[in-house]
């Protein structure tokens, strides 16, 4: 029996390397609603908000992950005893440990998203909001209607990258007990040292999986969806 | 008030844009200074007057692209709202005309269109996309409706802009050097259009050096110079007989070629 099968056997690769995916698609999502908010706030008219979103990138980009992960696992869920499942149910550990998991990814990314958003926001010529403003469109709509569409546009390959990153940063969350893929490694290579070799390709090619297709679309939609000007 | 001023006036009605004491800086430069001006309903004034004087300076002011230093503006009797929503449905009724057309570039033309009437008036897409199209036909870009700005030539995507100031029904219609940044051919299709607006009523500010349309369009001209309006003039007593030295300046340059 080759090394693949015995670790196919022993471990549920597919189940460990779900979980990352499912960690990627909460983490991506929240990290593109809360980018985006903070982004806004950066362009926003108003002193308060602006400083907020300038303070959230500076503070947050350069914390590691690493950090920010224990900090909503052990700060706030173990010792603050905030809890994102019903601590009752039989599988509060897991959906708990997941769930911070995925808020610690959201916000750590949620200032790249917001750094690579500004910059496409800063593609978009200044004439186009005042065309937006001068048809009666408020602040608000303006944003949502003109800017951020061509800023989403102009973003796409930045966008891409954080989330090729994000995708590989999902392994941080196994130092919290979430059991996906690098989680499963770590197991592999505490029980099964002799097919260290097959661990790292079972790994690599798993993330390359996720990732090509990511890059792929990104280079793709980025040609398809760049705005003419 | 003097005879030919009363002449004029008699062709139009109540004062729809009043500019009252404003001025302006840009740092230590005095853009705007005492700047005193009413533009009546159904009425075309044509501003004049060299680079840098602060013609767009004061387009945009009335719709308040910029913020003015001190004294009032106001549209319809309405002074102009600081901010927000207010402000917001005053420059619906304000359109406005940029030297370079700033049609939004991910819309197709008639979405270009439509996102006012849609968005600020609250116009059915239905209602909204008909109506658009009427005002594409006006124009004569009917069959680009489908298109995106950056596929249509300089002279059409103007002529698009001039349609999607149009859909709002705005009170006055505020053109920045709407032809400045069109190729020579082109000009030409982009004024009938004005001309044609100015002749079916429509209260407009122009900011041009076209001296054909102001000949054949305004009610008045209002030459500035270094942020001061100098002289107000006919544009026929102010082509053919300017009163200060500035004006006569300004002219024989522009006319000289
Ligand atoms: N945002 C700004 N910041 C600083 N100075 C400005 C700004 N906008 C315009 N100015 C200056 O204000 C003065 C008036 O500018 P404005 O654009 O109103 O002139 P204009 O009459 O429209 O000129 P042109 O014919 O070149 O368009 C110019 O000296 C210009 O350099
Ligand atoms: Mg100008």
């Amino acid at each position: 029996m080759s090394g693949f099968e015995t670790l196919f056997g022993e471990y549920n690769v597919f189940g460990a390397f779900w979980v990352t995916v499912q960690l990627t698609v909460w983490g991506a999502l929240g990290a593109l609603l809360l980018g985006t908010v903070v982004a806004v706030c950066r362009v926003s008219p108003v002193g308060v908000l602006q400083q907020f979103g300038a303070w959230f990138v500076t503070l947050v980009r350069n914390t590691p992950l690493t950090l920010i992960v224990a900090l909503c696992s052990l700060g706030i869920s173990d010792v603050m005893k905030v809890y994102l499942a019903d601590p009752d149910s039989n599988t509060f550990i897991v959906d708990n440990s997941f769930r911070w998991g995925v808020v610690a990814i959201a916000v750590y990314h949620a200032s790249f998203v917001a750094e690579a958003l500004r910059s496409g926001i800063n593609t978009v010529p200044t004439g186009q909001a005042e065309a937006a403003r001068a048809i009666g469109l408020s602040f608000g709509p303006t944003l949502r209607h003109v800017v951020l569409p061509q800023a989403f546009r102009g973003a796409i390959a930045p966008l891409g990258n954080t989330l090729i990153a994000l995708t590989k940063n999902t392994t941080v969350v196994a130092t919290v007990g979430v059991a996906e893929a690098a989680y499963m490694m770590s197991n592999m290579i505490e029980f099964n040292s002799s097919l260290l070799y097959w661990i790292f390709a079972i790994m690599a090619t798993g993330f390359v999986i996720l990732t090509l297709p990511t890059g792929l679309l990104f280079t793709w939609l980025s040609n398809r969806l760049a705005v003419h000007r | 008030m003097g005879a030919p001023e009363a002449e004029t006036q008699a062709a139009v009605g109540e004062p729809l844009v009043v500019l009252s004491g404003v001025n302006k800086h840009f740092g230590t430069l005095h853009v705007l200074q005492d700047i005193e001006m009413t533009v009546h309903k159904g009425e075309v004034v044509v501003v004049l007057g060299p680079s840098g004087s602060g013609k767009s300076t004061l387009c945009r002011a009335i719709n308040r692209l910029e913020t003015i230093g001190s004294g009032t503006i106001t549209i319809d009797g309405v002074p102009l709202p600081e901010e927000g929503r207010a402000l917001a449905r005053l420059r619906a009724d304000v359109g406005m005309v940029f030297q370079s057309f700033n049609l939004f570039a991910h819309k197709t033309v008639l979405e270009n269109i439509t996102l006012g009437p849609i968005k600020v008036r609250g116009l059915k897409p239905a209602e909204a996309s008909q109506r658009a199209m009427e005002l594409l036909e006006r124009v004569g870009v009917g069959d680009q409706a489908e298109k995106y700005p950056a596929q249509l030539s300089g002279g059409q995507q103007q002529r698009v802009a001039i349609a999607r100031a149009l859909a709002m029904d705005p009170k006055v219609i505020l053109f920045d050097e709407p032809t400045s940044a069109l190729d020579p051919e082109m000009v030409n299709e982009v004024l009938d259009v004005m001309v044609t607006l100015a002749s079916g009523g429509m209260t407009m500010i122009v900011v041009t050096h076209e001296m054909g349309f102001a000949r054949k369009a305004a009610d008045r001209v209002v030459f500035m110079s270094e942020g001061q309006i100098v002289e107000e003039n006919t544009p026929d007593e102010f082509f053919t007989n300017p009163q200060t030295d500035r004006a006569r300046d300004f002219l024989s340059k522009i006319l000289s070629h």
